[in-house]
Parts: C-alpha cells; sequence; structure tokens
C-alpha cells in the first residue's frame, strides 16, 4: 500500500488515480495518526517552497514523518516541490526544508539558458538515469517526462543523485539517499512513463 | 532537450465542448471528459481547458466538472476561466490542475498575479490575453470572449506580466480563431521579443504545418490549437485527432525513435 500525504499541497488524486490502474491500493494521510500503518509514502508539492512547508508544519505530520523516514527507514519519494522540501534550503524561501538529503534548492542561471524562452522550465525534457537503478527499470532509453519548476535540487553527495537532465546545465532530476527518493518531474502526469516510474517506486 | 509543446485547446460551454470561429458561433464537438480520456490515449503534450461561460456570465469556475477532468488526466492540465481571487485558485490545485489561466481578473487588477504567484509559485500561473488587431494597425487585448475592448496593447502588457511574475503566457489571436488559415505570426514575433517567460500561441492551426512554422522560427515555445484536433475534413467533421510521437519528433528535429505503442 502506498500512503500519499495530503497536507494541502500537491495533487493527490492523481497519484491516486495512477495507482488506481495500476491496481495497487493507496491510502490517503491527513493526521499523523494516518500515517501509522505507512509502508511507503508519496510527498507530493506544488507551489512555493516556505508555503508547503509551513503547510506540512501545520499537518501536525512533520514529526511523525521525521520518525517514519529517519529511524523507521520507511520508503519515501518527494515529487517537484516534495523532492525540493526534502533538502536543506532553497533560494525561493526562507524555511529551512526537512533536511533528508544534503542539499541546496538553487534556481537556475537565466544567464546560461540558451534560448528566448528561460524559466520556469516547463514541458517535456529527457531524463539520463544511471545504470541499473530499480525506480528506472524500463525506462533507461526513449523515456521523457513533464517538468514544472525553476529551481533545482543541487546534492551536496553527488553519488546521490540519480538522474540528470539538461536545462543550460545538467541538473538533478532524480534523487536518492537510503529509503529517501525524490523527482524534479511529474510522473503523475507523464503518460506512460510516469506510471512507469511510480509502479517501479511500488515494487521497490 | 526541452521540447515544444503542442497543445489542444479546449472551450467549456453548458458543461459541454464546444469550437468557435471568431470566439462566436459556438459548435458542439462532444464531452470533456470523454475528450480527455481519448488526449490521454494520444500521449498529449499538455491539455488547455477554457470555460468561455465563467466570465462571461459572472459564474465560479464549475469545480465539479474541473475535479473529473483532473482526474481522468495522465497530462498536465490547464485550466482557464472566471478565476478572480487566490482562494478560487488554490481549489483548483486542490483538484489536480497543474496552471490556472488568468484574464479578465488580472486585466482589471495585474497585482493579482503577483498575489497567486507568491502562493502558489510563478510556474503555475498563467495569463492568457485575448488578441484583436486594430483598425489601424496594432494590437488591442479583449475580454468577456472579445466582446469588451481594453484599449490595453498586449505587448506592453506582456512585458508588465512578466515583471509581476506570471510563469507563461498565452496569446490568442481573435482574428484567426476557427479559421484555420494558420497563426497570427506577426503578432507571435512581437510578443516573443518582448519576454523570457514560456509563450503560447493560440489560434488559426488548419494544419501541421501550421505549428511547424512556428517551432521552426521560435523553437521552444507552446503551440496550441482548437479546431486542427477536434475536426478532420473539409466539412469539419468532429474526430479527435492529435499528432504521434514520432510525427513530433520529427517536427522537433529529434532523432530518437520514441516509444508510440
Amino acid at each position: 500500500m502506498i500512503t500519499l500525504i495530503d497536507y494541502g499541497v500537491g495533487n493527490i488524486f492523481a497519484f491516486q488515480n495512477v495507482y488506481k490502474r495500476l491496481d495497487i491500493p493507496t491510502k490517503i494521510a491527513k493526521t499523523y495518526e494516518d500515517l501509522s500503518d505507512a509502508k511507503k509514502l508519496i510527498l507530493p508539492g506544488v507551489g512555493s517552497f516556505d508555503y508547503a512547508i509551513e503547510q506540512l508544519n501545520a499537518s501536525g505530520m512533520r514529526e511523525k514523518l521525521d520518525e517514519l523516514v529517519l529511524e523507521q527507514k520507511v520508503p519515501v519519494i518527494g515529487i517537484c516541490v516534495g523532492m525540493q522540501m526534502m533538502g536543506n534550503r532553497s533560494d525561493e524561501g526562507k524555511l529551512e526544508g526537512l533536511k533528508w538529503i544534503d542539499s541546496e534548492i538553487l534556481k537556475f542561471d537565466e544567464s546560461i539558458i540558451k534560448q528566448r524562452t528561460k524559466l520556469p522550465h516547463m514541458g517535456w525534457n529527457d531524463v539520463s538515469p544511471v545504470k541499473n537503478h530499480p525506480l528506472f527499470i524500463g525506462l533507461e532509453k526513449e523515456a521523457i517526462f513533464y517538468f514544472l519548476h525553476s529551481y533545482y535540487f543541487k546534492c551536496n553527495n553527488p553519488t546521490e543523485s540519480i538522474a540528470v537532465s539538461d536545462y543550460g546545465i545538467s541538473f538533478t532530476s532524480a534523487v536518492n539517499r537510503d529509503n529517501v527518493f525524490g523527482i524534479q518531474f511529474h510522473p503523475e502526469k507523464s503518460h506512460q512513463y510516469g506510471e512507469k516510474l511510480l509502479h517501479n517506486f511500488a515494487m521497490l | 532537450m526541452l521540447r515544444p509543446r503542442i497543445i489542444p485547446s479546449l472551450l467549456l460551454h453548458d458543461k459541454g465542448l464546444v469550437k468557435t470561429v471568431n470566439f462566436k458561433s459556438p459548435k458542439y464537438v462532444g464531452d470533456p471528459i470523454n475528450a480527455v480520456r481519448i488526449f490521454n490515449e494520444k500521449k498529449v503534450d499538455e491539455l488547455a481547458f477554457f470555460d468561455i461561460d465563467a466570465t462571461a456570465l459572472n459564474k465560479e469556475p464549475d469545480y465539479t466538472l474541473i475535479e473529473k477532468l483532473a482526474n481522468q488526466s495522465r497530462m498536465p492540465l490547464c485550466y482557464g476561466g472566471g478565476v478572480k481571487t487566490i482562494e478560487q485558485a488554490q481549489k483548483i490545485f486542490g483538484l489536480g490542475i497543474e496552471k490556472i489561466a488568468l484574464s479578465s481578473a488580472v486585466i482589471q487588477n495585474p497585482k493579482l498575479v503577483t498575489q497567486i504567484a507568491d502562493r502558489v509559485g510563478s510556474q503555475s500561473v498563467i495569463v492568457v490575453l485575448d488578441i484583436k488587431k486594430k483598425l489601424l494597425g496594432g494590437y488591442e487585448i479583449y475580454t468577456h470572449n472579445g466582446k469588451k475592448s481594453t484599449g490595453i496593447n498586449p505587448v506592453k502588457f506582456a512585458k508588465e506580466l512578466e515583471a509581476l511574475g506570471a510563469g507563461e503566457i498565452i496569446i490568442n489571436s481573435i482574428d484567426q480563431d476557427g479559421v484555420m488559415k494558420g497563426y497570427d505570426l506577426n503578432l507571435i514575433d512581437k510578443i516573443a521579443e518582448t519576454i523570457s517567460i514560456p509563450l503560447t500561441v493560440l489560434g488559426g492551426a488548419g494544419s501541421m504545418s501550421d505549428i511547424e512554422k512556428v517551432i521552426e522560427k521560435h523553437g521552444v515555445i507552446g503551440v496550441a490549437a482548437g479546431s486542427l484536433f477536434v475536426f478532420k475534413g473539409p466539412y469539419k467533421a468532429v474526430l479527435i485527432n492529435y499528432p504521434t510521437q514520432i510525427e513530433k519528433n520529427k517536427i522537433f528535429k529529434i532523432n530518437k525513435s520514441g516509444n508510440t505503442e
């Protein structure tokens, strides 16, 4: 079962629908009690960094999540801003991140993006995963994913970057440290490729 | 490589889908939920819905319908129509929409862009401008389905919207709408030269070659079309269609084989 963290930010239903099609049960968690039986977690996120962190703090789930992720090592995947929240800090806001992965969230440098359109990085882009990562089984070659963001995840330990994409620079589009995963793109809106990735996460 | 986006643009009217010509004479083209299902199968880059009743009739967005559309969609969705407040925008994001297109409310109060962007991030705040040629040259923004003139110059206004924190601008040519004789390339050039945020162009596509022309010139851009993706043939029979990944890669000049199963 996959537990979807519903803290008022991000698109829970889209994930629910993907897993319904995959015949994998999901549960929506709105309170810390709902998290008690979590075996696998999805932390979605849309919006600005500080607002997302504030909402997560206000949900009352923050401490329980720290315990599940850091102590009980429950697998968790952060999506888009959900991934960024797992870092130390962000150029977008003033609040501290969850610090589950040692990283900074930086704004893209517009001066090195060689096209008229600069930010946000919006649309379908290639994702190049490292070899044989279980999250990207079947997605090594032709997969493209939908991105919508202006800030990117910079790992302080480069070995934790498990996929890169190009937008002016080569940046980390997927990250993994132990039981913690993050992806910058939107698998719930990336057709069969995203569905495959979410399936892979469920199979971990 | 970041790809250009080819976007079907669908109009909601009386809970059905319609297509207009010059923003007039809406013709029924089908059921919106069914259209999302078909566009899912066709692996569309992005889908845009505009409710043409909401502002004109001063109605709230139809949240029930929006939720159904979002639930069905396996691709990014943009919704526009009748959004005037942060609360409405947040409610719609909560239903599973990635992008909200603001229009008349922003023309009355441009600062709304900043207010919503502060809450949800610039990347999700889209402004759609309905634009008509002026008799003596130049362009002007209209609202209320092309009925109300505003006296606002779209080129200047686009620049202002960028500074206020808009994440994307959609320009919709009233003159070209539903005519299927190509985009207003001059208008596209003018706006594209002015802004560095993503731009999506709408109005006039009659063939894939019209889309190709815009991409050839502007590279990474959103190219939206209504009639082209809902009608087929000279008698405009309703038939939802969309290019395959292989056809798109040819236009994007990408050598990947693509997965179109």
